[in-house]
């Protein structure tokens, strides 16, 4: 077993492409897209919020109390087009406001006096301005409230009944694990690819290069054989496994968190903990990759079938991204499921769970250690060992 | 020495008859020939006999050893050179033929003699360290061949050994199986070129449509079929012409 293990590590060390995909493009890929997304996405917050807004305005001359207000406040406000809709619509403003001609007749009436507001508002990138210009115009309206009842000798308190304040108790960390909910996905997803180069190429790659049939004449039991593949593959999993999560705590302390008044909980004792966890789901990942690739005749066609499972461990992720809920013991003992929920909670800082550490090692290990024992019969059977006839 | 007793083996649920009713044996410092067209079953013999495939009844004896029973002890007592010979393209020559030996438990210093040896019988010096990727055909049996002696087992079955190979390789490589002769070992090769066994085996045995057609010395063969060549005799007692040509 252990000749097989060196041999097949030995083997594919010598190959320059496993190399480069599996131990320096896959670790890297994770971080790399992650960092640019969240730099990315931070920035454009940080910009729209403190860029200087620019607000074209229809009609300006009917309320011009309101426009030196919003220019007091720093809004530069521009010739609005001839068609603002169109203009929105074609996407060359984002937010117009426009007051109509009824606007000074109302106001003088003493009746709310129309404010229209143009946006599309499944643009996404249109809500945060959408918003501050709500501010202004809330914090105008309140203002002019406040001076009106004061006029008529009325404490404005009183048409405010209740004051409502939260108290925010999420930390830097736990808002950090905001941001970091992708993190178990791309985690588990270079455990899958860094074990499936070494699956296919143990076994669809051995049956292409027709060495099998020497190979199964040599005096060791089938699962031996088997097993000896099945470590190197979990071996190569556990390095891109490390390897992918040093360069995340690497990629992670150039990100500007302190900008965004958030703190990126990943260190090196986090790592080890996600290390820990996962790598029971690297032997899961290699068995499971090795018994379908067994079944391929060709590397080709493992590789069209290592695509679709590629997906597995997307799943459970992208369960959590759209339905974010609590975790409760059973997830721990779903495999890859468990994995995620306990990596989020180790990003947002909590306190680690030992017991539910345990069941997902426990459970996960197990599903492996089934998987295994499947991969290690595999070879009994003739049609899996024969390219022809 | 190898004895096989009416050996049978089907496919697809008994519907594709492989071999039907073998049986031969091959002695001791002997040279052994599966003789057949191409299809006739000498393959699947051959894999029946170093225990890849089970036969559906019969038996097989390999000095004494049930491969039904004891798998692991007669592999430890073959030398096989299967008709795939598959390298591992990014290892060198001497890589591929030490993983044998390691999995065939040789400690270190014996597997590196073994190989030394070999470089110096079969003339691998010059390719010896070099990744097997590119290889000759040649160069590839020689490796092959190696790699399957490694443990310096008793019997040697070889599929197709010449296949491929140059007129130059096909005379070293019956030179060496001439020299694993006089050595004693019970040597067994499956082949359908006439002259490889009019030229190398002390016994033929033909095989056609998954049975034994003849078994014998060639002059046993000759004589039998009333011929004067033996591929006339082998015409004549496979029942007709298929697969010469091939």
């Amino acid at each position: 077993m252990m000749a097989v293990y060196i041999k097949e590590l030995l083997d594919n060390f010598r190959d320059r492409r496993v190399i480069i995909n599996t131990l320096i493009l896959g670790p890297l890929m994770g971080p790399v897209i992650f960092a640019v997304m969240i730099s990315f996405m931070t920035r454009q917050a940080t910009e729209r919020m403190e860029a200087p807004l620019e607000l074209p305005v229809v009609g300006a001359e009917h309320a011009p109390n309101l426009i030196s207000f919003l220019e007091r406040q720093g809004v530069i406000i521009t010739e609005a087009p001839d068609d603002p809709e169109a203009a929105v619509r074609q996407e060359v403003e984002e937010v117009i406001l426009r007051l109509g001609p009824d606007f000074g007749e109302a106001w003088e009436a003493g009746h709310p006096a129309p404010v229209e507001l143009i946006a599309d508002l499944s643009l996404r990138y249109s809500g945060t301005t959408i918003t501050r210009v709500r501010g202004y115009l809330n914090a105008w309206s309140g203002q002019v409230s406040q001076l009106r009842l004061q006029l008529r000798g009325v404490h404005p308190d009183l048409t405010r009944p209740i004051n409502v304040q939260v108290t925010d108790l999420s930390t830097p960390e736990s808002r950090g694990g905001m941001v970091l909910a992708f993190l178990p996905y791309f985690i588990l997803i270079t455990v899958f690819m860094g074990s499936m180069h070494m699956a296919i190429d143990t076994t669809a790659g051995e049956r292409e290069r027709k060495s099998l049939e020497p190979l199964l004449i040599n005096p060791l039991p089938r699962w031996q054989i088997m097993a000896g593949k099945l470590a190197a593959t979990t071996s190569f999993a556990l390095m891109t496994l490390a390897l992918g999560l040093v360069a995340f705590v690497f990629a992670m302390s150039y990100l500007p968190v302190e900008d965004m008044d958030m703190a990126l909980n990943l260190d090196l004792r986090v790592a080890a903990w996600a290390f820990l966890l996962c790598a029971p789901a690297a032997l899961m990942a290699a068995a499971l990759l090795t018994i379908l690739a067994a079944f391929a005749k060709s590397f080709r066609e493992a590789q069209s079938y290592m695509g679709l499972v590629i997906l597995v461990p997307m799943i459970p992720s992208f369960w959590i991204l759209i339905d974010p809920t609590r975790t409760e013991t059973w997830m721990t003992m779903v495999p890859l499921l468990s994995q995620n929920v306990l990596i989020l909670d180790l990003v947002r800082g909590e306190p680690m769970n030992l017991a539910w550490v345990g069941l997902s090692l426990a459970t996960t290990g197990l599903a492996a250690l089934v998987l295994a024992a499947i991969a290690g019969t595999l070879y009994n059977r003739p049609n899996l060992i024969f390219t022809s006839g | 020495m190898i004895e096989a007793k009416a050996l049978r083996k089907t496919f697809n649920k008994g519907k594709v008859v492989a071999v039907d009713e073998v049986s031969f044996s091959a002695r001791d410092g002997q040279i052994t020939g599966l003789l057949g067209p191409n299809g006739a079953g000498k393959t699947t013999t051959l894999r029946m006999l170093y225990t890849l495939l089970k036969p559906d009844s019969g038996g097989i004896k390999v000095d004494g050893i049930d491969p039904a029973a004891e798998p692991l002890k007669i592999k430890r007592a073959l030398g096989v050179v299967p008709d795939s010979r598959g390298l591992y393209d990014r290892l060198t020559a001497r890589e591929n033929i030490r993983y044998y030996g390691r999995l065939h438990g040789l400690d270190k210093a014996t597997i590196e003699r073994r190989i030394d040896e070999f470089v110096r019988v079969l003339d691998m010096g010059e390719f010896i360290d070099r990744k097997t990727d590119g290889f000759s055909q040649g160069q590839r049996v020689k490796v092959a061949i190696a790699r399957a002696l490694i443990h310096d087992p008793r019997t040697v079955l070889l599929d197709e050994p010449s296949n491929g190979l140059d007129v130059m390789t096909t005379r070293a490589l019956r030179e060496f199986l001439r020299q694993l002769k006089s050595q004693g070992r019970c040597v067994v090769l499956s082949t359908h070129i006439m002259q490889e066994v009019a030229a190398l085996c002390d016994r033929i045995v033909i095989i056609a449509h998954g049975r034994v057609a003849a078994e014998g010395t060639a002059d046993e063969l000759l004589a039998r079929s009333g011929e004067k060549t033996l591929e006339d005799a082998f015409v004549k007692l496979i029942g007709s012409d298929e697969g010469l040509l091939a």
